[in-house]
């Protein structure tokens, strides 16, 4: 079966954000950008589904600017066969994005999507449900474990309370948790090869969709900075502390 | 104007975050006025609906009571949400997993925008929300006739329990070929709820293994606290992912939270920052969780530990 996975090009994770002096939104330039960790995930499980038999083939797609690129050749050393490029300078939200994605899935005709369940960007969780409303295909969000059985697809989902298992019809729907899978390292070799691999490229125009939003960000500002808090000697000033200045005990 | 709240609920028992939810959908309804629906949707959900109607602020429950809604699956969930949408200018619900898992199905099902995980209501149209691991709060306004939102619940006061809305039943049946619940693995715990405990004590990599978390309990059942872990602690195996605090996991904003080997990394910091008294036990003086601790002590928690139970 053909399996799409859908990356995203953010910010590194490790990179403390700096907040644009007119609060317009947050400063990107010159910091250090990389796939999404949820997205990374969602590559290691598609090649893994392809190790062992499963997949015959992964495409990967990503909708971003030209830079974007760099994300698509990054899963296609970890083992995509080829890629998709969304390419758009525009800001993009996740119900465009999920209807960008849902043309590829038109035209691809996979049997299984994966993506991560959050960008940690935006924190939105949103993309995989509403590519699964708009293609009416069922969801398996914030997967752990995924299965494949026959025309069914088993999914281990991470809920509030533990862990629920939910069987899907096939195509359907993935997203992935941080407890899915750990996601191997490009080697230099494949790095080399995944210049060669096919990438094409699209429009928002030309696959039909609008991606304007209505909804507008009208400012960004840095969270509210705690106080610096002070270093107690012992348990028992510890104690006393909370119990009379913090009067939390 | 009127809202309709998904309710959340866990074995016949209507879930806190409900009554953070109506609050949340007070402050939207306060500027405007309008109704405030609460949805209760399950199998043999007749007690849910029951404190749903109490809560204060709710004009009616409404009642869908079918086996197709068992386990709130996403599929059926969100079919219904969107037939009942159109009478409405806001759905909200708390940002659960299973707020998150239907609410964005909904939103595309009606071809509008999601706010997910809302901190802050401005107005009826203007919300604030974290972004980049709480490191930045945008505000956001919507244009969209329909606002489907999910609600940070730590961010709003509970509602209090004196009301008597009525109570009517839905009969929409969104069949469901799609999607079928297997099974489930819940972790048992006589603890307070993570997201609504007023203490929470955390255990991070510092702890290192599962059975040293005993620890953590018998201050836990000395302070009435929930049992939380960094995901450090959650992908070492010591504790199950559901007590996960951070940006893919819990956000909590307890009255305390005690960090006990907690290195204090953004994801985590994410989603306990905004509790009103931080303690940090760690034995590097260096930790970055020192830096959001109103109270550090650093020293060895294996001697800290048994000294502070002891003590309290």
């Amino acid at each position: 079966m053909k399996v799409l996975v859908a990356v995203k090009r953010v910010i590194d994770y490790n990179v403390k954000i700096r907040v644009k002096p007119d609060n317009s939104d947050v400063d990107l330039t010159n910091v250090k950008m990389a796939m999404n960790p949820f997205c990374e995930i969602a590559v290691e499980e598609a090649v893994r589904l392809k190790e062992r038999g499963v997949a015959s083939e992964v495409v990967a797609v990503t909708v971003g600017p030209k830079a974007a690129q760099e994300q698509l050749r990054t899963a296609l050393a970890l083992g995509a066969d080829r890629a998709i490029h969304v390419e758009t300078e525009a800001k993009v939200e996740s119900l465009a994005v999920a209807k960008l994605l849902a043309k590829v899935v038109e035209a691809e005709q996979p049997q299984l999507v994966i993506l991560g369940k959050q960008a940690i960007d935006t924190d939105n969780n949103q993309t995989g449900q509403m590519l699964a409303a708009l293609t009416g295909l069922p969801q398996g969000t914030f997967a752990s474990a995924v299965k494949v059985d026959g025309d069914k697809l088993q999914v281990t989902r991470e809920i509030d309370g533990g862990l629920q298992t939910i069987d899907l019809s096939l195509p359907a729907i993935v997203t992935t948790d941080l407890r899915l899978n750990e996601p191997r390292y490009a080697k230099l070799p494949d790095i080399m090869k995944a210049k060669k691999k096919p990438l094409d490229t699209q429009t928002p125009e030309a696959l039909g969709v609008e991606v304007a939003s209505k909804v507008t960000l009208l400012k960004v500002e840095p969270p509210a900075e705690r106080q610096g808090g002070i270093k107690v000697g012992s348990v028992d000033e510890l104690v006393d502390k909370l119990k009379n200045e913090a009067k939390v005990l | 104007m009127s809202i309709l709240i998904l309710a959340d609920h866990h074995e016949g028992q209507l879930g806190a975050a409900t009554a953070h939810v109506v609050a949340a959908a007070q402050q939207i309804t306060n500027a405007s006025g309008g109704a405030i629906d609460v949805l209760v949707v399950g199998e043999n959900v007749a007690a849910v609906a029951e404190a749903a109607a109490q809560l204060d602020g709710v004009t009616r429950v409404r009642v869908a009571d079918h086996a197709v809604y068992a386990h709130q699956l996403a599929e059926p969930l969100g079919g219904l949400l969107a037939a009942l949408a159109d009478d409405y200018s806001h759905v909200l619900s708390s940002a659960s997993t299973t707020g998150k898992n239907v609410l964005p199905r909904l939103a595309a099902l009606k071809d509008v925008s999601q706010l997910s995980d809302i901190i802050g209501v401005e107005s009826a149209d203007t919300f604030l929300r974290p972004i980049y691991a709480g490191n930045a709060i945008a505000t956001v306004q919507s244009a969209d006739p329909l606002k489907v939102i999910t609600v940070r619940t730590s961010a709003f006061d509970a509602v209090a329990e004196s009301g008597s809305a009525a109570i009517e039943a839905v009969d929409i049946v969104v069949e469901n070929t799609l999607s079928a619940f297997v099974g489930e693995k819940l972790a048992q715990s006589e603890r307070p709820e993570l997201g609504a405990a007023k203490v929470v004590i955390s255990g991070g990599r510092g702890m290192g293994s599962g059975e040293n978390f005993k620890l953590l309990e018998g201050i836990a059942d000395k302070l009435g606290a929930a049992i939380g872990a960094s995901r450090a602690a959650v992908d070492a195996g010591f504790v199950p992912n559901d007590m996960q605090v951070g940006q893919t996991g819990k956000i909590v904003a307890p009255e305390l939270y005690i960090a006990v080997g907690i290195s204090g990394a953004i994801q985590h910091l994410a989603g306990m920052k905004d509790s009103k008294v931080i303690v940090a036990i760690n034995k590097d003086e260096d930790a970055p969780i020192f830096q959001v601790a109103d109270y550090g002590l650093v020293g060895d928690l294996f001697e800290v530990l048994p000294e502070l139970e002891q003590k309290l």
